[in-house]
């Protein structure tokens, strides 16, 4: 920890979080509970997808196009088909006409172009990656050996991987139909006004770097049939989801087909898709009568993941000359990459609400357009839109910072909306129900030791010390509880946002929790029983949570945008409310009360005023008994809820980071890192903790290593975690977390989600950071990833007034340079 | 094929394996070892690795017959009698771990890493587990939790000295 925090806040704020002490009194929502969910995991007694055995089980391969874009002349499977335990060899032509196409379901626009999209390619492919045959054999080694004998004859065709090329009248067609999806505009107030004689206006572009979404389980498929009953067993957010989409793919009745999401080792939206080998082991499992496995190699996943962001963004601010903004326009370029997969469309949408971030504004003008390019399709990715919205803002915001010579943090005080303001409805239409940003920023400080960084980073600026200082804040909030159905209505979503929980209290008075919500590492078994044992007054060691499985929780909308808690955890709260009304009525008949007149307390129904009552657990036998049940009561002591939120919630914070940057290498060093989110009321602050400690890492990574990068052919150059760089713990310093706590008002419990906020706060923050630290230099902006060798070139080239001699190379600047980046860079420039 | 003889969490096995066989696919596929998982294909990752001889390894990155007469603990063998070595604990009381994909690896890298060094330094084990990836903790939880586990370790041996004497 930086001998700069703060030694005292920390301790308190460690002891606040639950770390060093559990709250007193029996509530266990509030507690630091430590998981249910470890003890099969420190274990190994997982079941992991490709953990699962099934007898007579065959294994499938699948040969990928080594070109991102070619037509398929002839595919020969014969010589495969002899390979010693080869049980079948099938070519896209093969299955063409059962395979369906894989689907969207968020047609964004009325004149939206979907096109078709089969699991596996017929006549030709589109990115490097795509399945172009499949072989299934009697085990792995086998089944990867026959794909060798497969002979494919490609005729190539041009790629192209650049957004702005690809829209040009001569450029090479992804689809016949053309390279633009569709262009969607979103507008509030007169922005023509605010720009017009604007005082200040900040032009900007950035690029968010195409990134591999890298969820430590690689994918995994198992599909079975019984007669012609099917089970599917996948690697996947989401069992509920995927069951519908699966049927209407495959043409499996929905009855017929059974979804189970076993343990899932992490998705950050990557696993929140239909998938190619889904559908296609579904198929070859019908064919053949047997169960078949298919894992990914990870450098089969670096491929053929959807991968996240590759957005081209052109912001502007309009502001006055004491900083306070006046409009913000948006031009945005979206990678939908060759195909539009379940959400691709949408993630760019979900951003358009959040370029304003936390600021009052007269106007607000938003335009993407969805682009075709020869590469493997986009789809959500933790944020998903808003941390590539957030990016931008906030770093827009520090720009006009420096225009007007501001501090940064001032200069977001001037604009934001203060904590008296709530509710509050935003430029976007959007009402941000509760927050407090002042709270949360001065927590932010004050932890941070912001004055004592500023001192040093004039120290050494003064120094001309090589190795610069650089500060970065990161202000943000963020839409979560994905979602009100009425609203993704609005937006062409194809489905509701609502989320469904089955109480049932059992004979014995212990209690199972059946949820819509499909974790992959977030502990709702853990938070879920909290929130029932406070509710039901039971112990919390009684309650099960039980989900992922289609044949045992029925309804769902799954685990993806920060929604579990928000809407699922309430949900579950609402079934447990049912539970306790039914068993209200039956304390009221066995103690022969007026129901108005029993108290609930504790696990106890209690007549007002006596001490005669029945415990939760006794009503619960007594319901399963129905001796003597009330007229009209049915036996049993279940219940369940659905619940569909009338708003979004919005968390927010502050984080701030603290970079060393050496200009004669350019080497960057976190230094400390301060978070103080406010995510509402907690269940749980030790599972709070570590998503955010989590989050902040996913962001850093796009920050200072990630990116998929490909060639001007379009083949992917980072197929393997040895070319594309995840953070690893040397990389990264300890984080100091806060919280503040703003209950949301659009739930019962008060929560607001916190998958997202790290990840969408923590890379404007340390590209803030470095900017920062190179401003001397003439410096203004780093693209990401900030690289040693990007920074350096910068430096390198700059060779301006600078507080440290540094020689130019005569090297030539790596994009993203210079006063106004007006123009973008492409992926291809990567000086990685 | 190759016949080999490998001893697995305390039980002797005697294989045939092609000689292109990984280690971690005789402990997975043949074995039913399935608590060790494959994260990646270029042992980047660390999500496979387990205690051969007592290093730590890579099983994605060792053939089947280089652990011939070897002995192999895996994240299976780890409790002794029932009860969790310290590593796992502490990985649970810290919270350690999300999704859990890498934590048996990242477990057996912790118990070698104070096999050099009992006490390591938050620096250290941030060095020492370079070689072991998770994409859910944001290691700060993991580095706690291998200094509790260090420090539990330390205790228990100290406690096994004294009656001795």
């Amino acid at each position: 920890m930086s001998e700069e925090l703060d030694a005292g806040l920390v301790a308190e704020q460690i002891a606040e979080s639950g770390r060093l002490g559990e709250p007193s009194g029996a509530r266990e929502v509030g507690r630091a509970r430590r998981r249910k969910e470890d003890a099969r995991l420190v274990t190994g007694r997982t079941t992991w997808t490709d953990n699962i055995q099934l007898p007579g089980m065959l294994y499938m391969a699948f040969l990928r196009s080594p070109m991102a874009h070619a037509r398929i002349t002839r595919v020969d499977t014969s010589a495969a088909r002899g390979r010693p335990g080869v049980v079948a060899v099938y070519s896209g032509q093969d299955l063409a006409d059962e395979q369906g196409s894989l689907p969207c379901a968020w047609p964004v626009t009325e004149d939206i172009v979907i096109p078709d999209h089969p699991p596996m390619a017929v006549r030709e492919v589109r990115y490097a990656g795509e399945a172009v045959a499949c072989v299934v054999a009697t085990d792995r080694y086998k089944a990867a050996d026959a794909l060798e004998a497969i002979e494919v004859d490609y005729e190539p065709l041009a790629a192209v991987t650049d957004m702005t090329e690809a829209l040009a009248e001569d450029a090479p067609l992804v689809h016949e139909s053309g390279n633009r999806a569709f262009t969607w505009k979103f507008a509030g107030g007169d922005i023509d006004a605010a720009f017009r004689d604007a005082p200040v206006v900040i032009e900007r572009t950035y690029v968010q770097q195409r990134l591999i979404p890298t969820a430590m389980e690689p994918r995994a498929v198992v599909a079975t049939t019984d007669g012609d009953d099917f089970t599917l067993y996948s690697a996947t957010q989401i069992p509920h989801v995927l069951r519908v989409m699966l049927a209407l793919t495959t043409g499996i009745p929905e009855h017929k087909l059974r979804v189970v999401a076993p343990d899932v080792g992490g998705g950050f939206g990557s696993k929140l898709q239909v998938t190619a080998e889904e559908v296609l082991a579904l198929l070859v499992t019908r064919r053949l009568g047997k169960p078949v496995k298919w894992t990914e190699s990870r450098s089969e996943g670096n491929l053929t993941v959807h991968h996240g962001r590759d957005q081209l963004q052109r912001i502007s601010l309009a502001a006055e000359r004491d900083g306070r903004l006046r409009g913000v326009r948006v031009d945005l370029l979206a990678d939908m990459g060759a195909y539009l997969m379940l959400v691709t469309p949408g993630v760019p949408l979900l951003g358009a609400f959040m370029y304003n971030g936390i600021y009052k504004m007269d106007a607000y003008d938003f335009t993407c357009t969805g682009v075709f390019t020869t590469k493997m399709p986009t789809d959500a990715y933790r944020g998903a839109g808003r941390p590539e919205a957030t990016f931008a803002i906030e770093r827009a915001m520090d720009e006009l910072a420096h225009e007007l010579g501001l501090d940064p943090v001032e200069v977001r005080r001037r604009s934001w909306i203060t904590h008296q303001e709530f509710p509050y409805e935003t430029i976007c239409g959007l009402t941000y129900d509760s927050g407090n940003y002042e709270a949360a920023t001065d927590k932010a400080l004050a932890l941070f030791g912001y004055d004592k960084l500023r001192a040093e980073q004039t120290d050494r600026r003064e120094r001309r010390d090589p190795v610069q200082l650089g500060i970065g804040v990161s202000t943000y909030t963020e839409m979560c509880g994905l979602a009100p159905s009425r609203v993704l209505g609005s937006l062409s979503y194809g489905a509701g946002g609502w989320e469904h929980a089955t109480v049932r209290m059992l004979p014995t008075g212990k209690v199972e929790v059946v949820t819509g919500t499909s974790p992959h590492g977030q502990g709702h078994e853990t938070a879920w029983s909290q929130i029932a044992a406070d509710a039901l007054g039971v112990p919390f060691g009684d309650v099960a949570v039980l989900h992922g499985d289609t044949a045992i929780s029925h309804k769902g909308m799954d685990t993806y945008g920060s929604r579990s808690l928000v809407v699922g955890g309430v949900a579950v709260l609402a079934a447990c409310e049912k539970v306790k009304d039914k068993a209200r009525q039956l304390a009221a008949h066995m103690l022969e009360a007026a129901a108005d007149d029993v108290e609930f307390a504790d696990g106890s129904f209690t007549v007002r005023g006596t001490a005669e009552g029945k415990t939760i657990q006794e009503l619960a036998l007594a319901a399963f008994a129905a001796h003597d049940l009330p007229d009209g009561v049915e036996p049993g002591l279940d219940a369940e809820a659905t619940f569909d939120p009338d708003n979004f919630s919005f968390p927010h914070g502050t984080h701030l980071c603290a970079v060393e940057v050496d200009t004669e290498t350019g080497a960057c060093a976190i230094r400390s890192y301060v978070a103080v989110d406010d995510v509402g009321s907690v269940v749980n602050p030790l599972i709070v903790e570590g998503q955010v400690h989590g989050g902040i890492a996913q962001g850093i990574g796009q920050a200072l290593f990630e990116e998929a990068v490909h060639d001007s052919e379009g083949n992917l150059l980072t197929t393997t975690m040895a070319d594309y760089l995840i953070p690893s713990a040397a990389d990264l310093p300890d984080f100091t977390t806060g919280r503040t706590e703003t209950p949301a008002t659009s739930n019962p419990l008060g929560v607001k989600g916190v998958g997202e906020a790290g990840t969408i706060a923590s890379t404007p923050a340390v590209v803030n950071a470095v900017v920062d630290a190179l401003r001397p230099y003439g410096v203004h902006d780093v693209r990401m990833p900030c690289t040693p060798e990007r920074i350096w070139r910068l430096v390198a080239e700059a060779g301006a007034p600078a507080p440290a001699a540094t020689a130019g190379t005569g090297e030539p600047a790596a994009s993203g340079a210079g006063e106004t980046t007006t123009s973008a860079s492409t992926p291809e420039e990567s000086a990685r | 094929m190759p016949r080999i003889t490998v001893t697995v969490d305390g039980i002797t096995y005697e294989e045939e394996v092609e000689p292109r066989l990984l280690l971690v696919h005789l402990l997975r596929d043949r074995l039913g070892k399935t608590g060790t998982p494959v994260g990646c294909d270029t042992s980047n990752c660390g999500a496979c690795t387990v205690l051969l001889d007592g290093r730590s390894a890579k099983s994605c990155s060792v053939l089947a017959v280089q652990a011939d007469g070897s002995d192999v603990v895996t994240i299976e063998g780890l409790a002794q009698g029932g009860e969790w070595h310290p590593m796992q604990k502490a990985f649970h009381t810290e919270h350690a771990l999300q999704c859990g994909y890498c934590t048996p690896g990242m477990i057996m890298a912790a118990i070698d890493l104070l096999r050099d060094d009992p006490d390591p330094s938050e620096e250290a084990v941030r060095k020492g587990l370079e070689g072991n990836l998770c994409r859910c903790t944001g290691y700060c939880n993991i580095v706690r939790a291998v200094r509790r586990g260090a420090q539990e370790m330390s205790q228990a041996r100290q406690e096994r000295e004294v009656p001795a004497s």
